[in-house]
């Protein structure tokens, strides 16, 4: 009787924590709320490529992914309980989507010892991985996405923009405030006049704020939004006849999403990216055998190829191949989150091994080491055709001005290792 | 010089957004004035139906997530699209429908609670309508066309180019708003002067008690005021649902209508209507004017501050019913 019993609670603890063989790669998600409809597509994109990893390969390195869903519905709160019910899950890296969410979970995982992967979001010193220790932001951050949306400008202008007018609009938040002393300084390197115009949150109405770029006419617009924000803000540059072609979102303000609304009126709007477009990379065909067609895809599948679900997918990339290679160095397919730390600043994805993975020239080589954990913040741009309902890939990836960028990230990093007592590692 | 006419094209845009509030406004105010029930789901109804608007119009098969999990089917269109009139048509006959559950199932069981309860009880309406929506047609942004034209009046420009030299930006989507919103209050006020249901709804709205003793029937005239709620929700929900899209954070839309209830009063159409056109007014001038001191975006504060000094002076609302309670 009691070997009996022994074996039933054996039984019944395998049973319920599987997970403690699994990898386990909490998906902090938001599919309701204000930013529900982005969220749930990056969710999806970063769901799916998982699925595939364990339905193709049986996981990596022979262990399956464990990826569980917490709503964040993009409330700081929320977000925080989301990853205290699960960081003791066995959860590795966590990858919450939100800048606010971020910010809050900096000094968190420095705690617990977690991996906090922030592509494209959060905070954009973090880069600096000997004050940083556990946050990662390859491949690009804010300032990155300025940085390249400047040059883009400075190729289109015959290398100068002395004299010329940008007006950046911007989410009023910590993230829209982000790239601001970056393009102040691009500004006076390149001799452009800067204007910031904020727009507050959620951006249900910028009559206010397209009424001044009407007046202003500025040569050029930036605009660093999310939600619905970015859908009234491409409506309204229209409505003004705002030359599309002259208004640059950041990464953030460049999904279908974004321009639909605004129908032909959105044609030729352009944004800044550092992911591929489209489903025209052979991981596709993966993607439709394994995941899509036995009906295993996030939601149905209704959203892939899409930019933000495209995003979502590339974080899952990004995180999959650290975790090859903290596997590879630790010589243990059940990897910790420090091992997994340690893949993550020995990751090298060159070109050869996105084709291999089935995704060619779908993001910038990401190489980092200790000190650098944002890779080399090259990005590329993107062109809305209205007509055809796609986004078309205008440039190749560019590298940003890393005189003005690396300078402001030291000096931030500092700032914040000064005021959270931390001693910088020596790499 | 420049100044003043940049002013007067920020003031009439100014007139144009108020209008654009006041339509959200008038919705918590007929709910308001028929029952005391301040409606916090107001902004949520506004999204419901402009979602189910564009899901009829669009032919998209309702509950298709929960349909195609359940039975392992990949349903989501029907392969039709309905004109945008009929569309219309069947959404407010949806929000209709909506009316006589909203009363069913939550108000009949309230009825004699204090406000406050009742209040509580359209918070949890709110929640249950944001998610009934996202299920019923998922968390997509959709583009909701019904024919309104959007864009730059290129009249006003060019007769306002020849007066100033300088040709002033109106969107044709606030013109069409403003005609909407002067038909929709000159309907409300001829339905509640003139016919006998308006006229039992004003009785109902002075004294329940003695509406009832007269043989009016309560939970009819709670089902009209909804009904016709709903219909204004549906109005407010395409104009900005034009704008931005369909999207979930169209039910925010109710923040832009507090200050403007605050002002107006919230037993007002007319003060609906002139509490916006203020409030739109005073947040425009102000952030022309003071907003490039301060940093820009003064709008959400400064339409509470502008409403709070109001309410200083009068704090029933410039058309609100002054409350004398004798002791």
């Amino acid at each position: 009787m009691k070997t009996k019993l022994t074996a039933l609670v054996v039984a019944g603890i395998m049973a319920g924590a599987p997970a403690m063989a699994d990898l386990v790669v909490p998906n902090l998600s938001y599919r309701t709320g204000p930013y529900g409809a982005n969220g749930t597509q990056y969710a999806d994109g970063f769901n799916d490529y998982f699925t595939l990893l364990n339905e193709r390969d049986g996981g990596i390195g022979g262990e399956m992914i464990k990826v569980p869903e917490c709503e964040t519905a993009y409330n700081t709160e929320k977000g925080v309980e989301c990853y205290e019910a699960t960081k003791d899950s066995g959860a590795l890296v966590y990858n919450p989507l939100s800048t606010g969410i971020t910010y809050q979970l900096i000094p968190k995982v420095s705690v617990d010892k977690k991996v906090l992967y922030t592509p494209g979001y959060g905070r954009t010193s973090a880069k600096n991985g000997e004050v940083f220790e556990w946050i990662f932001n390859a491949p690009a951050n804010y300032w990155d996405g300025a940085s390249v949306a400047i040059k883009h400008l400075l190729d289109e202008n015959g290398g100068s923009l002395e004299g010329k007018k940008i007006a950046l609009v911007y989410h009023n938040s910590a993230y829209g405030k982000e790239p601001i002393r970056t393009l102040q300084e691009l500004a006076e390197k390149h001799g452009f006049t800067l204007s910031e115009i904020p727009v507050e949150a959620p951006g249900q109405e910028q009559g206010s704020q397209w009424l001044q770029i009407r007046r202003d006419r500025p040569d050029y617009v930036i605009m660093y939004g999310w939600g619905v924000m970015n859908q009234v803000a491409i409506q309204e540059a229209a409505n003004i006849r705002f030359p599309m072609e002259n208004l640059i979102g950041i990464w953030w303000a460049g999904s279908e999403i974004d321009v639909e609304p605004a129908g032909a009126g959105a044609d030729g709007y352009k944004s800044v990216t550092f992911n591929g477009v489209g489903q025209d990379y052979p991981l596709y065909d993966d993607l439709q055998q394994y995941v899509i067609d036995p009906g295993k895809a996030s939601q149905g599948g209704q959203h892939v190829g899409s930019a933000v679900y495209s995003r979502g997918m590339y974080a899952a990339v990004v995180i999959a191949e650290a975790i090859r290679t903290a596997q590879e160095m630790s010589g243990t397919s059940d990897i910790t989150p420090e091992q997994l730390r340690e893949g993550f600043e020995n990751l090298d994805i060159t070109q050869e091994r996105l084709v291999e993975i089935g995704l060619p020239d779908f993001g910038p080589p990401i190489q980092l080491s200790c000190s650098n954990h944002g890779g080399s913040g090259m990005a590329r741009i993107q062109q809305w055709d209205a007509d055809e309902g796609k986004w078309n890939l205008i440039t190749e990836f560019t590298e940003p001005d890393q005189e003005v960028v690396q300078p402001l990230i030291e000096e931030d990093s500092q700032a914040y290792a000064t005021e959270a007592g931390i001693t910088p590692r020596d790499c | 010089m420049d100044q003043l006419i940049f002013g007067a094209e920020v003031f009439l845009n100014g007139l144009m957004t108020g209008v654009m509030y006041s339509l959200v406004a008038l919705g918590f105010v007929l709910i308001f004035k028929a029952s005391g029930v301040f409606n916090y789901a107001q902004g949520v109804l506004a999204l419901f139906a402009a979602l189910t608007l564009v899901g009829i119009q669009q032919g998209q098969v309702p509950f298709a997530h929960l349909i195609n999990a359940a039975f392992g089917t990949s349903l989501h269109h029907f392969g039709w699209t309905v004109p945008s009139i009929l569309a219309i048509a069947l959404t407010v006959l949806v929000m209709v429908v909506l009316a006589f559950l909203i009363e069913k199932l939550v108000l009949q069981h309230l009825v004699g609670q204090e406000p406050i309860i009742l209040f509580m009880a359209t918070i949890g309406l709110a929640y249950f309508l944001e998610g009934l929506g996202d299920v019923m047609w998922g968390a997509d942004i959709k583009t909701l066309d019904v024919g309104l034209p959007q864009g730059i009046s290129d009249g006003i420009e060019s007769i306002t180019a020849g007066w100033f030299g300088y040709g002033f930006f109106i969107d044709r989507l606030d013109i069409w708003a403003t005609v909407i919103a002067a038909l929709l209050v000159a309907a409300l006020v001829a339905f509640s002067q003139y016919t006998k249901q308006g006229r039992a709804m004003r009785a109902v709205a002075d004294d329940h008690q003695a509406a009832l003793s007269v043989g009016i029937s309560l939970r009819f005239i709670w089902v009209m005021v909804w009904s016709i709620a709903g219909f204004v929700a549906l109005v407010a929900g395409i104009m900005w649902g034009t704008k931005s899209g369909v999207q979930f954070s169209l039910s925010l839309i109710a923040l832009k209508a507090l200050p403007v209830l605050m002002l107006g009063g919230f037993t007002s159409i007319p003060g609906a209507i002139v509490g916006g056109l203020i409030i739109g007014v005073g947040e425009k001038m102000f952030e022309f004017i003071v907003g490039p001191m301060v940093g820009g975006a003064t709008e959400t504060w400064f339409a509470y501050v502008l409403a709070l000094i109001f309410l200083v002076f009068r704090p029933q609302g410039l058309f609100g019913e002054r409350i004398i309670e004798r002791v």
